[in-house]
C-alpha cells in the first residue's frame, strides 16, 4: 500500500525555493567531502604510480624513506651479485644506484619549498620506462647536467631548460625536461648518481632499485639478506609498495583532516534538510491526515516523507560530484611528510568515491529526514485534518 | 432495513493542556442502511466528533461503534485503514484534495490501496468522474478547479472504490448557494440511486433538507428524534 510515486515526486518539485537551498547546501557538502578523497587519492596515485611492480628497491632496515637510508658501497656491491636481480642484452645487472637528497628553491606562487633530487644510475632508463623526455636532452653521465620533472618545471622559478641551479658546491644545468606520467617523478629533478655522490662527497646511496627476475626468486633474495650478517641491516620490497606506503601519511593526514571539516559543514546540511522537511510536513498536515483517512497506513507516510527528504540529497550529492569532477582538471601541490619535498598532484575521481560521497549525501538525507518523516507518519488522523 | 451503522453508549473526552473536555456524552444511535442522515448543531456539540468515530478515524473513550456489524473499537490501525479504505468514502468541508494530482490521480488514490489493475482503475475513475459530471476535467489539477467542481472531484474520490458509507463533514461549508445545491443533488442521487448510506455534518439548513433524517447534538449529547 504505497503511496504513489509520483505524488512524492511532484512534492518535491512542488517546492522548488526549499528544495533548491537544501540541494545546494548538501551539494557543497559533497563538493567538500569528495574533493578531499579525491584529493587523497589523487596523492595516493601519483605515488604508487611512481613505482612498479617488476621493481624492487633496496634501502636500509627502519628508514622510511629513501632520504634516511644509506647503503655504503661495498654492500652495494656485494647486494648487487645477488641472485634474483634481471640482466640486460649485454649481461650487465639492472640495477639503479640512487642517492636522494632535497634542496630549496624559490616557489612561482611564493616562498621557498623543497624539491627532490635524485641521483640515477644509466640502468634507470631499463626500469622506469614511463619516464620520457618532453624537451632537451637527458644528463650525460660525468657531467654536472640536470633533467627536471615537469611539475618542478611548472611551479618553481629557476627550473627552466638551460638555468643553472647551485647545490653541492657547484653549479648544475637544466638540459631536459622529462614527463613521469603524472608520478611523484614529475616533482623531482635527476641528475647523474656518481656526480651527486661526488658532489656530497658521500660514500654511500640512498637505495638501490632494480628488475627483479621472478618473485620466488626475490622470496630467495629476501632470506639470503636477513640471514647474512654484512647484509642484514638492508631490506627488500616491491617498489610499488614501497611508494604506496609513501603515500599513506600524507593520504591519511589529507582524509581526516577533510572528514572533520566535512562531517561539521555536513551537520549544517542535515539540520537545512531537516528544516525543509519540517515545513513540507508542516504545509501538508492536512494532506497527511486524509492521506490516512482515506486508508494509508503510517509506514506509508514515513516512507514517501522520507524518501522525498532521501531525493533532496541525492539530488544534492549527484550536483556535489558533478562539481568537484571538474576539479580533476587541477592539479595541486602539498609537502610530503616522508621525502620532506614538494610533491604535485591531481584531484583525482573514482568509483569508490562517488559511491562514498553518495551514500553520505543519503545519509545526510535520512538524517535530516527521519525525524520530521516519522512525526509525519505518527499525528493523530483527526488533528491533521483539523490542520493542527 | 439492516442497520448499517449502530453507536451504543459512546463517549468521548480530549484531554487539552491536562484538562478533560468532554465532547460526547453517551451518545447512541442507529442508522439503518440506505439512509440520509444529517447531524446538527452549534459548535463544539460533538457532530463532528461522532462522524469520525463512525468512518473510524477516531477512537472513542467509552461505548461501541459497530458498522455493517463489525465492532471498528478491537481492529488495531492497520486493519482499521484497511477497513476505512474498503467501507468509507470522505467527503470534507474543504475538499482535502492533493494539490500537486491532477482529478484524475486524486480520484485514483483511494483505488491505490485496492488489488486492482490500472486499466481496472482507469474505468473506475473514469465512472466515478463522469457520475459528479467531471468526465472532461480528468487532467485539471485543484487548482484549476472551482470550489464547487473540486467538492464534486472529493465525491468522486469517495464513491471511486464503490463504499457502501458516505461521511460528508460540512461538504456545502465553502461552497456559494448554486454550488451548495448542486453538491445536495449530488448527495441525493448517491442516496437514492445507489444506496449509498449518508452520514453529513452541517450547519447549513438548506442542505440538511435533503436528508431523510435529521438529528441535532447539543453540548455533546444526542437529542431526540425531531427535537
Amino acid at each position: 500500500m504505497k503511496i504513489p510515486f509520483y505524488y512524492i515526486l511532484r512534492n518535491f518539485f512542488a517546492r522548488k525555493l526549499t528544495a533548491s537551498i537544501t540541494i545546494v547546501g548538501v551539494a557543497l557538502v559533497v563538493f567538500v567531502f569528495a574533493a578531499v578523497l579525491m584529493m587523497a587519492y589523487g596523492v595516493e596515485k601519483a605515488l604508487i604510480s611512481t613505482g612498479s611492480d617488476e621493481n624492487a628497491i633496496i634501502t636500509r632496515k627502519g628508514s622510511n624513506n629513501e632520504i634516511s637510508s644509506i647503503i655504503d658501497l661495498q654492500t652495494a656491491n656485494e647486494l648487487s651479485t645477488l641472485k634474483g636481480i634481471a640482466k640486460d642484452a649485454q649481461g650487465k645487472v639492472v640495477v639503479s644506484y640512487e642517492v636522494a637528497t632535497v634542496i630549496n628553491l624559490d616557489k612561482k606562487s611564493g616562498g621557498m619549498s623543497n624539491v627532490s633530487v635524485r641521483g640515477v644510475s644509466p640502468q634507470v632508463f631499463v626500469l622506469r620506462p614511463g619516464v620520457k623526455l618532453a624537451q632537451g636532452t637527458w644528463f650525460r653521465s660525468g657531467s654536472r647536467e640536470i633533467v627536471v620533472g615537469k611539475q618542478t618545471n611548472a611551479r618553481f622559478q629557476g627550473a627552466a631548460l638551460g638555468d643553472k641551479v647551485k647545490f653541492g658546491g657547484d653549479f648544475w644545468t637544466i638540459v631536459g625536461i622529462m614527463d613521469a606520467n603524472g608520478s611523484a617523478f614529475d616533482s623531482e629533478m635527476w641528475v647523474d648518481v656518481e656526480q651527486l655522490r661526488g658532489a656530497y662527497k658521500r660514500d654511500a646511496y640512498s637505495s638501490m632499485t632494480f628488475k627483479f627476475t621472478s618473485k620466488d626468486d626475490l622470496e630467495t633474495m629476501k632470506s639470503k639478506i636477513s640471514g647474512d650478517p654484512r647484509l642484514n641491516q638492508m631490506e627488500v620490497e616491491i617498489e610499488r609498495s614501497f611508494f604506496e606506503k609513501q603515500s599513506e601519511a600524507l593520504a591519511m593526514f589529507l582524509r581526516v583532516l577533510g572528514l572533520v571539516v566535512t562531517i561539521i559543514f555536513s551537520v549544517g546540511a542535515m539540520i537545512g534538510a531537516m528544516i525543509t522537511m519540517y515545513t513540507s510536513v508542516a504545509n501538508r498536515t492536512v494532506e497527511i491526515g486524509t492521506l490516512r483517512a482515506l486508508g494509508f497506513r503510517r509506514g506509508a507516510v514515513l516512507f514517501a516523507f522520507l524518501f522525498e527528504s532521501l531525493m533532496l540529497s541525492l539530488v544534492g550529492g549527484v550536483s556535489g560530484l558533478i562539481l568537484a569532477s571538474g576539479l580533476t582538471f587541477f592539479s595541486i601541490s602539498t609537502m610530503n611528510f616522508s621525502s620532506f619535498s614538494e610533491l604535485a598532484f591531481s584531484f583525482a575521481m573514482s568509483p569508490s568515491i562517488i559511491i562514498t560521497s553518495l551514500l553520505f549525501a543519503i545519509l545526510m538525507g535520512f538524517v535530516g529526514g527521519v525525524l520530521p518523516s516519522w512525526r509525519a507518519s505518527r499525528m493523530k488522523i483527526v488533528d491533521s485534518l483539523r490542520g493542527a | 432495513m439492516t442497520t448499517a451503522i449502530k453507536v451504543e453508549n459512546v463517549s468521548k473526552t480530549y484531554t487539552r493542556d491536562k484538562m478533560s473536555v468532554p465532547v460526547l456524552n453517551n451518545v447512541s444511535i442507529e442508522i439503518p442502511e440506505g439512509e440520509f442522515v444529517a447531524l446538527m448543531g452549534p459548535s463544539g456539540s460533538g457532530k463532528t466528533t461522532l462522524l469520525n468515530l463512525i468512518a473510524g478515524i477516531d477512537r472513542p473513550t467509552g461505548g461501541r461503534v459497530s458498522v455493517q456489524g463489525e465492532d471498528i473499537g478491537t481492529m488495531n490501525e492497520s486493519s482499521l485503514a484497511k477497513w476505512r479504505s474498503r467501507n468509507i468514502g470522505f467527503i470534507f468541508q474543504f475538499y482535502n484534495l492533493i494539490p500537486v494530482l491532477t482529478a484524475y490521480e486524486n480520484v485514483e488514490l483511494p483505488l491505490m490501496l485496492t488489488p486492482l489493475s490500472k486499466a481496472q482503475r482507469k474505468q473506475q475513475v473514469e465512472t466515478s468522474l463522469a457520475i459528479v459530471g467531471l468526465a472532461d476535467r480528468m487532467k485539471h489539477t485543484p487548482n484549476q478547479l472551482s470550489g464547487g467542481q473540486q467538492q464534486r472531484v472529493a465525491i468522486a474520490r469517495a464513491i471511486a472504490t464503490d463504499p457502501n458509507i458516505i461521511v460528508a463533514d460540512e461538504p456545502t461549508g465553502d461552497l456559494d448557494k448554486k454550488s451548495a445545491l448542486e453538491i445536495m443533488t449530488l448527495l441525493e442521487r448517491l442516496n437514492k440511486e445507489f444506496g449509498k448510506t449518508i452520514i453529513m455534518v452541517t450547519h447549513d439548513p438548506s442542505a440538511a433538507e435533503h436528508a431523510h433524517i435529521v438529528r441535532h447534538l447539543d453540548k455533546g449529547d444526542l437529542l431526540p428524534e425531531g427535537a
